[in-house]
């Protein structure tokens, strides 16, 4: 097994117990060794540590964003991150998609009794990591065991707080005729990681996850113009269905060119595999943002100066015709329509 | 070699389409055998860049689509009993029987569980041996040796709690059964590579003779179905009908002989049902009697289940070539991927599926 150098730096709290009991969600000694121990070890701060029933906040004027977000993702580690970077990516991600800096998070575990508590430090761990790497603080939470089978190990809700800008005024409601679309890289490197690491799949496969948080990469993008259209991450779903969202919402037709959406080879290999279309397959680092014609390649420019968009594509652009439909122009120059996808995306027969 | 990019080159495509074009002296229909090939021409736009003379037809190569609805409705109630772990690929969880499907058994609180494989069913088998896990083998030539395979296996290893679920289709009765209709205008053939991977091109070279019609096994890629249809219409216009191999990276005139000799040691040739067709003699795949004890409708004692289609569902009509998707009064509107009426609106690679997913608004 390789080294992992967290290994040294955080080891694993010495719990009386090696797996998650009941009586750890129970309310009494045994959650508060559980908090003492493992959550404020990573989590903590000045707001956090007076573990008082609510978080008490300082907040600037102006507009706030505030979201939140539940995370059931199985398997709870992946290639390339796990339940814990997922939940704290995800919501910062909710958040600065407005333009919004991200400030705060809640987090709350429901975590099924058994759970090895070594998987426990290692989420935290990410999750201490993540919250760093955004930026953002974990205020508040909560934690409640349940019985086994009640929940598939652990699920993680995180709510998040952030400050909107002046000036920056992002809706999906925004988009105009000759807009361009762009995307900030490779798209579903994060659904094919999960479905390729799933039990009962017999290819290895080199694909990992994408998660990440976008705040730095939105912060130079607003640097370029704040005057972006419209911006979302497409996670659940996939590009198809965000692009979807937007047409919908702006009542304007979008048109992708097939070869300039970027696919990484190994993904679109699993994906041809699977019989899967790489266009609704979710993302967890990836932003779509819609900006003016003029504005473009500046903000392309830009986007690939920061490591997180340094794949980023101009993928289509926006027309009047066809309001509500989104169509995608293929490298043989027919096109065919982008639907908003029906239920999840199930494997053929062959 | 990456086995994707070199069959999707622009470049060559326009070449293959320009020589098409300059063959074609007057319209011919060509049917695709396969549903792979019909979603592979509806997302590659290829039916929008071929000359007016060349109407491509959807065959009946969607096994999702032609199974009968009364296998599903077996499916349905084995699946729905507490001992069972019905195991099934992801096409047929949405297929709809007379009233739900496999997902709403699911959510009922069976145990329904998507695998890829059915060699994964039998894995399921060995670390439960308290639990009846039963696969649904759906499918042509195709996916019928896998499942063979796992009989094959679980009678070696004894495994009394696996059985199959098994509704397996043939290709050349199909073929000869749309050849022969009175009102049949398929003039070509582009056929199943995969399926001709496994059982090669010999049954072919009879049908391409008596009924005169060239037959083309082809891929997926879109550069193969160019390539494919380029060779019916040179056949058709040089008044020829062969079998030519488009897809010789995988195909061969002999194909897969251990496939084969496995498919002939588990299954034997019997009538079978088609959905939107009907019965036809001596057209699909049966359990042997050797391997009875494996049968999952015997096992559970679904066999005398029996059902009608919808008749608002024009699925046979389409799977023909008779009808396309869009000329059915319910496409679109009472019959969507929501809310099917039949198999070709679910399946990944129903036409009616593929027609709403590119080309609903047209």
């Amino acid at each position: 097994m390789a080294l992992n150098p967290d290994d040294f730096t955080c080891p694993l709290p010495i719990m009386e117990y090696d797996t998650i009991q009941l009586a750890h969600g129970s309310g009494g000694r045994l959650s508060a060794r559980l908090i003492e121990s493992m959550f404020l070890p990573r989590f903590g701060n000045e707001t956090l540590n007076k573990l008082e029933d609510q978080a008490l906040l300082d907040l600037p004027a102006g507009r706030l964003a505030f979201t939140t977000d539940s995370f059931v993702v199985d398997p709870i580690f992946f290639p390339g991150g796990d339940i814990g970077d997922l939940a704290v990516n995800g919501t910062v991600n909710d958040i600065c998609m407005s333009g919004a800096t991200p400030l705060y998070l809640s987090t709350a575990f429901i975590i099924e009794e058994g759970l090895p508590m070594a998987d426990l430090h290692r989420i935290l761990l990410s999750m201490e990591k993540a919250a760093a790497a955004a930026g953002v603080r974990i205020v508040t939470g909560d934690t409640k065991v349940v019985d086994r089978g009640s929940c598939d190990k652990i699920f993680i809700n995180t709510s998040g707080l952030g400050l909107v800008p002046e000036s920056v005024a992002i809706s999906a409601a925004n988009l105009k005729a000759g807009d361009k679309v762009i995307v900030s890289g490779t798209i579903a490197d994060h659904g094919m990681a999960i479905l390729t690491s799933r039990k009962g799949l017999s290819f290895q496969s080199r694909v990992k996850s994408d998660t990440a948080a976008l705040n730095g990469l939105v912060m130079a993008m607003l640097a370029v113009s704040t005057s972006i259209h419209a911006m979302r991450d497409p996670t659940r779903g996939g590009l198809a269905t965000t692009l979807n969202e937007f047409a919908a919402s702006s009542k304007v037709g979008i048109v992708l060119d097939e070869g300039a959406v970027p696919v990484r080879p190994e993904v679109r290999g699993a994906c041809e595999v699977l019989g899967i279309d790489p266009l609704y397959v979710a993302n967890e680092g990836k932003l779509v943002a819609v900006v003016a014609d003029k504005d473009a390649e500046a903000m392309l420019g830009k986007m690939r100066t920061h490591p997180l968009g340094a794949d980023a594509a101009i993928i289509g652009e926006v027309t009047g015709a066809n309001p509500g439909l989104v169509t995608m122009r293929t490298a043989f120059g027919a096109e065919r329509i982008i639907d908003m996808p029906v239920g999840e995306q199930l494997p053929r027969i062959c | 070699m990456k086995y994707l990019d070199e069959y999707r080159d622009p470049a060559i495509a326009k070449t293959l389409l320009a020589e098409i074009r300059q063959r074609v002296t007057r319209p011919w229909v060509i049917m695709e055998i396969c549903g792979g090939h019909t979603h592979s021409i509806m997302k590659h736009g290829i039916d929008q860049l071929l000359p007016p003379e060349i109407e491509l037809v959807h065959g009946p190569g969607c096994p999702v689509c032609v199974t009968p609805i009364e296998i599903i409705d077996k499916a349905l109630a084995i699946a729905a009993r507490s001992e069972v772990i019905f195991t099934s690929f992801g096409d047929m969880l949405r297929v709809p029987g007379s009233s739900r499907n496999l997902l709403m058994v699911k959510s009922a609180g069976g145990d329904v569980r998507m695998v890829y494989s059915p060699l994964e069913a039998v894995n399921l088998a060995r670390e439960n041996p308290d639990r009846q896990v039963v696969f649904f083998g759906v499918g042509f030539e195709t996916t019928a040796p896998g499942n063979a395979m796992a009989l094959l296996q679980a009678k070696q290893e004894g495994l009394a709690n696996f059985s199959l679920l098994a509704s397996h289709v043939l290709v050349p009765p199909a073929m000869r059964v749309l050849l022969s209709s009175p009102s049949n205008r398929v003039q070509g053939y582009l056929a199943a590579g995969h399926v001709c991977t496994v059982m090669g091109w010999q049954e072919y070279e009879a049908i391409a003779e008596e009924f005169r019609v060239p037959i083309v096994p082809t891929g997926f890629e879109p550069l193969d179905l160019l390539a494919g249809i380029l060779m019916v219409v040179r056949q058709l216009e040089e008044g020829r009908h062969q079998v030519e191999n488009e897809y010789g990276r995988s195909v061969s005139r002999e194909g897969n002989r251990p496939a084969q000799a496995v498919l002939a040691q588990v299954f034997e040739v019997a009538d079978r049902k088609w959905r939107g067709i009907g019965m036809l003699p001596a057209s699909g795949l049966a359990i042997r009697k050797d391997y009875a004890d494996f049968d999952a409708e015997k096992r559970f004692a679904v066999d005398a289940i029996v059902v009608e289609e919808s008749s608002r569902c024009q699925s046979g009509a389409i799977l023909q070539g008779l009808l396309k998707p869009n000329g059915c009064a319910a496409f679109g509107g009472d019959c969507t991927p929501e809310h099917p009426l039949g198999a070709t609106m679910v399946s990944s690679e129903g036409a009616c599926a593929a027609y709403y997913k590119y080309h609903h608004a047209r």
